[in-house]
């Protein structure tokens, strides 16, 4: 189990000061200058050997996403968005770090952004989050005051401004190049790539998105070394990672464990346990809305780290744990789903604009047995077509719950086909 | 996607207040020059509030013409983003989250609050005409499921019984606090903290 001294987000919970002196004191700002006056290569270096994957989803290394920006300004300036548009079914983690513990993201960008030669940062902050927009707005105050921000950031020598912007309610806006067509104010409909945003980002120049984990926990590297971190978790899946955990557990509750930590000690230390108990568990999904549920056979001895996740056929996600006991409606939790995606679809793409109102019609039918026993087959070939046919991971993020359905509970779809069909001969 | 259209009953004109232009001035400064577009969202919200919740024809006009929108350009955002009402709302308008992890935790019976103490149907004003309710996608605090956010706040922990008094409580003018229901300050585990305990932390003290 994590130790608390290795815990980044000591203010998690927000009970203690989230202003500046209480973040001091909490070691956030503590030589930031310092670290920016080793140089560009030597944050990158060390970002790169501390082996974080980014925390939004994807898990790409962090490192190497900064090193895509290029080194030599052509005269356009350099960006630094942070993805702070938390919108994942199951996800509540980035909103307590940026009410609590809103300096050590602050401190993040300035670094992050230094190291990408970007003067300039953008929050793209979720709509809804109105209160964390508040308290986020007054930290960047108070760090302008205090010369942390602005003209030699912290004493850094680097000019620095950072603003916040926000959205209005689109699910879409957490994909990179759909956050930035919505912050140039158009839809947020996502981009093509090629070109990709290290080359052609906001407004046409360079730019880096990353999520708000992946950029708070990076002073808390640099000031305790790469090798700090990289020797906590799995070789490939290191450091720390804070959960989200929801649904049928006796206290639900984020917290910052070390990544590679068993889904079921999880639970049983930090959740107050499956309610019920753990053999009244039914499955799990274990990374937020998009990736496949786990039943609980597999739940009995799976670690939480992105290729633990990937050797079972899921994935980590953004570490949104989202529990279901034996009394869960499995087929309904999933069509519940398949209406947020249809929902959250932007439209662009048939395949997504098409195929998930599509999943979604299936499967309310399959909720109450109305269906042939052939559609399942039908089903998993229709997600199939929508899965990597999309410019977006949106697709792909539809069809994955419905085929972890499919792939663990096709016998509870094919009971309910049988037990309908029975009672529609009774009649 | 959803469909939104904007009411036929629209106001002839709409302008920000004073205050509002002056923030409004502000905000353009965090873009580049030729960029104005980019504060389209955050003045619709802003044009939302004080036209009583709700984007009419006269807001787009009045918002296409101070950043050189198309009036097209304008509409296009507000019916691609879920949080500009086309229609008029209750002043305590309830979101109810209803996506999987609410709905693992009971938003069924909130949702059933609403449609006994509001309308039965949503979107639609209260007989009182001071309330309406929608159900919308994950809000984000699902750590402490179910919730509403009702206007600007997030109420959390929430249960049959606890949404009904809230409502009342609104209805009768009196007031009521945000955020968890049950006493959690925010997402720590209920009871004994599993984490974050080390007084060593805090400089031994606090």
């Amino acid at each position: 189990m994590l130790q608390d001294k290795d815990r980044i987000f000591t203010n998690l919970y927000g009970l203690h000061d989230w202003r500046l002196p209480g973040a001091r004191k909490r070691g956030a700002w503590d030589n930031t200058g310092g670290l920016i006056q080793k140089g560009r290569d030597y944050i990158i270096d060390e970002m790169k050997a501390s082996g974080l994957r980014g925390r939004g989803g994807a898990g790409f290394p962090t490192g190497l996403k900064w090193s895509f920006m290029p080194k030599e300004n052509d005269g356009r300036p350099h960006y630094l968005v942070v993805n702070a548009d938390e919108s994942e079914p199951g996800t509540c983690k980035d909103r307590e770090i940026m009410r609590n513990d809103p300096h050590i993201l602050l401190e993040g960008c300035l670094i992050a952004g230094f190291s990408m030669g970007a003067n300039t940062c953008y929050i793209y902050l979720r709509g809804e989050y109105i209160e964390v927009r508040h308290r986020l707005q007054a930290a960047i105050d108070e760090a302008y005051e205090a010369g942390l921000l602005g003209k030699n950031a912290a004493g850094s020598g680097w000019d620095y401004d950072i603003y916040l912007h926000h959205g209005a309610g689109a699910y879409i806006c957490g994909e990179e190049t759909a956050l930035l067509e919505s912050l140039e104010g158009k839809k947020g409909q996502p981009r093509l790539k090629p070109p990709f945003p290290a080359n052609m980002g906001l407004y046409g120049c360079p730019t880096t998105v990353n999520n708000v984990e992946s950029i708070a926990v990076a002073p808390t590297i640099l000031r305790r070394g790469s090798s700090w971190f990289d020797n906590l978790g799995r070789p490939g899946n290191t450091g720390t990672k804070i959960f989200s955990i929801s649904g049928h557990v006796n206290n639900p509750c984020n917290v910052e464990e070390e990544m590679g930590i068993s889904l079921r000690e999880l639970i049983e230390r930090h959740a107050g346990g499956v309610r019920g108990g753990w053999d009244n568990l039914l499955a799990i999904i274990p990374g937020g809305s998009s990736v496949p549920l786990l039943p609980k056979e597999i739940c009995d001895t799976v670690l939480m780290d992105f290729d633990s996740l990937k050797e079972v056929q899921s994935g980590l996600g953004t570490a949104a744990v989202i529990v279901m006991d034996k009394s869960t409606d499995i087929v309904k939790a999933i069509a519940r789903l398949a209406a947020f995606y249809k929902h959250e679809s932007c439209g662009q793409c048939t395949p997504c604009r098409e195929g998930t109102g599509w999943m979604w019609r299936v499967m309310e039918r399959l909720v109450k047995g109305e269906a042939q026993k052939s559609e399942i087959d039908m089903l998993w070939d229709v997600t199939k077509q929508v899965e990597g046919h999309t410019i977006c991971a949106l697709g792909d993020a539809a069809a994955w719950p419905v085929q972890g359905l499919i792939r663990h509970f096709r016998k509870e779809i094919e009971d309910r086909i049988d037990a309908n069909a029975g009672q529609v001969a009774a009649e | 996607m959803a469909i939104s259209k904007i009411t036929k009953d629209s106001a002839e004109a709409f302008a920000f207040s004073a205050p509002k232009l002056e923030w409004a001035k502000k905000q353009l400064e965090k873009y580049p020059a030729d960029r104005k577009q980019s504060c389209v969202i955050p003045f619709l919200w802003e044009a939302q509030k004080e036209n009583g919740g709700y984007v009419d024809a006269a807001v787009v006009r009045y918002l296409s013409d101070m950043l050189d929108m198309a009036e097209i350009r304008v509409y296009e955002v507000v019916s691609f983003y879920t949080m500009f009402n086309t229609a008029p709302v209750g002043e305590h308008f309830v979101q109810v989250c209803t996506t999987t992890p609410c709905w693992l935790r009971g938003s069924d019976e909130i949702v059933k609050v609403c449609k006994n103490k509001i309308a039965r149907a949503a979107n639609t004003l209260s007989e009182d005409g001071k309330f309406s309710w929608m159900e919308v996608e994950c809000l984000g605090a699902c750590a402490n499921a179910p919730m509403v956010q009702i206007n600007d706040n997030y109420f959390e922990d929430l249960d049959e019984t606890i949404m009904a008094e809230i409502l009342d409580a609104l209805a009768e003018g009196k007031d009521v606090t945000p955020g968890s229901q049950k006493g959690r300050k925010s997402s720590e585990p209920f009871g004994e903290l599993t984490s974050l305990s080390d007084p060593a932390l805090y400089g031994g003290a606090e």
